[in-house]
């Protein structure tokens, strides 16, 4: 690892500060991807500015909406009494993410700002237009089995890793940033892009902004919810697809309906359409293998994920299942 | 040193040219001893933000094992090989380095993490317990004893992580049975296979309803 600064900050303005003072500084909180990175010399940060001191670790209830800290540890949230009983969702996808030692160490923020685990950006002999912009993408034509089906570009196919950030833009969050110029929210959906001409940018914080805290808005899926993660083994993998499902169900009826995907994007990809046909028709297997056919359309496979065009539908239609009849 | 650890200084002017002409002469150990330091001025510390240089150590308060430790480090070293290269606390294993195998699993404030993931600096003031600090003179801890009873273990070489883990998972709430026990110890990778006996020695202990 090469050397850098280190300072630790206790206050949104003091972070924010100390990191716009250096070129190439970055904020570090639990560190579980970033000292990962460093290590493998993929992001080399002239300056750490610690945000561990900041008190932002709250979980709760303000008016209609849940509030939840940036420096939430992944393992309070999905612990969290207020969490499973009102956004059980959120607590299922963050207890299938990493393992209970990093989830005791891993923020909400930290989460949000985790990089593509893609071969080729991890790979520092290949090219990578992420890692270095100009330097092509290795896994176009490379080994692209857990490779993106949705918003590709000729620049970047690699996915979003998070398990977290599947379930909240599913659950319409706002992201909640402090910057140099103040405070602004950020819808979750708007939060991270698209690869595009410049895939080395994951998400749309501005310079040297700090996450400070998401919310999320009371809904009423409570009960019918189920992420559905499909990895390489039972534990500890990131997914080759996810499925986060909410449903609101009355008299056999979906009366409101959420559904998002990971695995598949550079960005926690939200179904839309698919949940526009769920809603108002029976919760039944043919209701949603309508709505996976739907949320398929426009997908486009690579050499070695062509599997994902059809393990997506299915994976699909299961979480719908589970969702409309919880264990 | 005294104050020259840190500086209030917001920045050190020369410290992208002394990284680089450092980075060229990476080979030399004698590049740090050539390196400018940063000036060292103690002023407006209100909100506790300090610097410390790349090429600074940083000092740094922990209690290990119920010990009280003032230790000075680079801000570049892990909480692991704070433990094994200046603690000599060589219990705590680095199996792969990067947070993917769980050899290096510890205790931060009753806390499981992984050391290997986690600089050492951001420990200050925090309370850190290793497979060394499990036992009470000669007795084992009830989790060590259970893993010899059911042979936990071939090689060996992930078990302290494993024990560790173990015990957090029993305290977190999270060994109801074994399908939880599976789930939530699915971040200690054992090559040797002895999961079973595993999860038969963390069932024991958690029947046992001691408090660990």
């Amino acid at each position: 690892m090469i050397q850098f600064q280190y300072v630790r900050t206790s206050t949104p303005k003091a972070a924010v500060d100390a990191v716009s003072k250096t070129q190439n500084a970055r904020f570090i909180a639990g560190g579980t991807n970033l000292v990962d990175l460093m290590k493998r010399n993929i992001m080399t940060p002239e300056k750490l500015v610690d945000i561990n001191n900041i008190p932002l670790k709250g979980i709760e209830q303000q008016g209609n909406k849940i509030v939840i800290g940036a420096l939430a540890l992944n393992s309070q949230v999905a612990d969290s009494k207020l969490v499973q009983e009102k956004l059980p969702l959120l607590s299922q996808s963050l207890n299938a993410g990493a393992s209970a030692q990093i989830r005791n160490m891993a923020t909400v923020g930290g989460n949000m700002m985790q990089r593509t685990r893609c071969n080729y950006f991890y790979d520092t002999a290949m090219p990578c237009n992420k890692r270095e912009p100009g330097l092509g993408c290795g896994a176009l034509e490379g080994f692209n089995r857990m490779h993106a089906i949705f918003g590709t570009s000729e620049k970047c196919i690699a996915v979003h890793p998070s398990d977290m950030c599947i379930a909240l833009v599913a659950l319409d969050a706002t992201v909640v940033a402090a910057g140099p110029k103040g405070e602004r929210r950020i819808p979750f959906a708007e939060f991270h892009r698209l690869p595009g001409d410049t895939p080395e940018k994951d998400n749309n914080l501005m310079e040297n902004e700090l996450i400070t805290a998401i919310e999320i808005p009371d809904n009423a899926f409570t009960r019918n919810v189920h992420y559905l993660k499909i990895r390489d083994r039972a534990s500890y993998a990131f997914a080759v697809i996810s499925v986060a499902a909410a449903l609101h169900i009355e008299n056999n009826t979906i009366k409101d309906a959420r559904l998002a995907m990971g695995g598949v994007s550079h960005k926690p990809w939200r179904l839309s359409e698919a949940e526009k046909a769920l809603i108002g028709k029976p919760a039944s297997e043919k209701t949603f293998r309508n709505a996976a056919e739907i949320a398929m359309q426009g997908a486009k496979a690579y050499k070695h994920n062509a599997f994902k065009l059809k393990l997506g539908p299915n994976t699909i239609v299961q979480a719908l299942k589970n969702a409309a009849e919880p264990v | 040193m005294g104050d020259n650890h840190y500086s209030d200084q917001p920045e050190n002017e020369s410290f992208a040219e002394s990284r680089r002409n450092f980075l060229k002469n990476t080979s030399l150990l004698t590049a740090i001893a050539v390196t400018p330091g940063v000036v060292a001025k103690a002023a407006e510390n209100d909100l506790g933000e300090k610097i410390a240089s790349a090429f600074d150590k940083v000092p740094l308060k922990m209690e290990i094992n119920g010990v009280k430790q003032q230790l000075s480090v680079e801000p570049r070293v892990t909480l692991l090989d704070l433990l094994r290269e200046q603690l000599n606390l060589t219990g705590t294993k680095k199996g792969c380095d990067y947070g993917q195998c769980g050899a290096c699993t510890v205790h931060v404030n009753g806390q499981r993490v992984l050391s290997c993931l986690s600089l050492a600096v951001m420990h200050e003031g925090q309370k850190i317990t290793t497979i060394e600090g499990l036992t009470k003179g000669d007795q084992l801890h009830p989790m060590q004893e259970a893993f010899i009873k059911h042979d936990g273990f071939q090689c060996g070489y992930c078990t302290p992580g494993q024990i560790m883990s173990a015990i957090a998972c029993i305290r977190e709430g999270h060994a109801e049975n074994e399908a939880d026990i599976r789930e939530f110890m699915s971040g200690n990778i054992c090559r040797c296979g002895a999961y079973p006996n595993i999860v038969d020695a963390i069932t024991e202990v958690k029947n046992n309803g001691q408090k660990l």
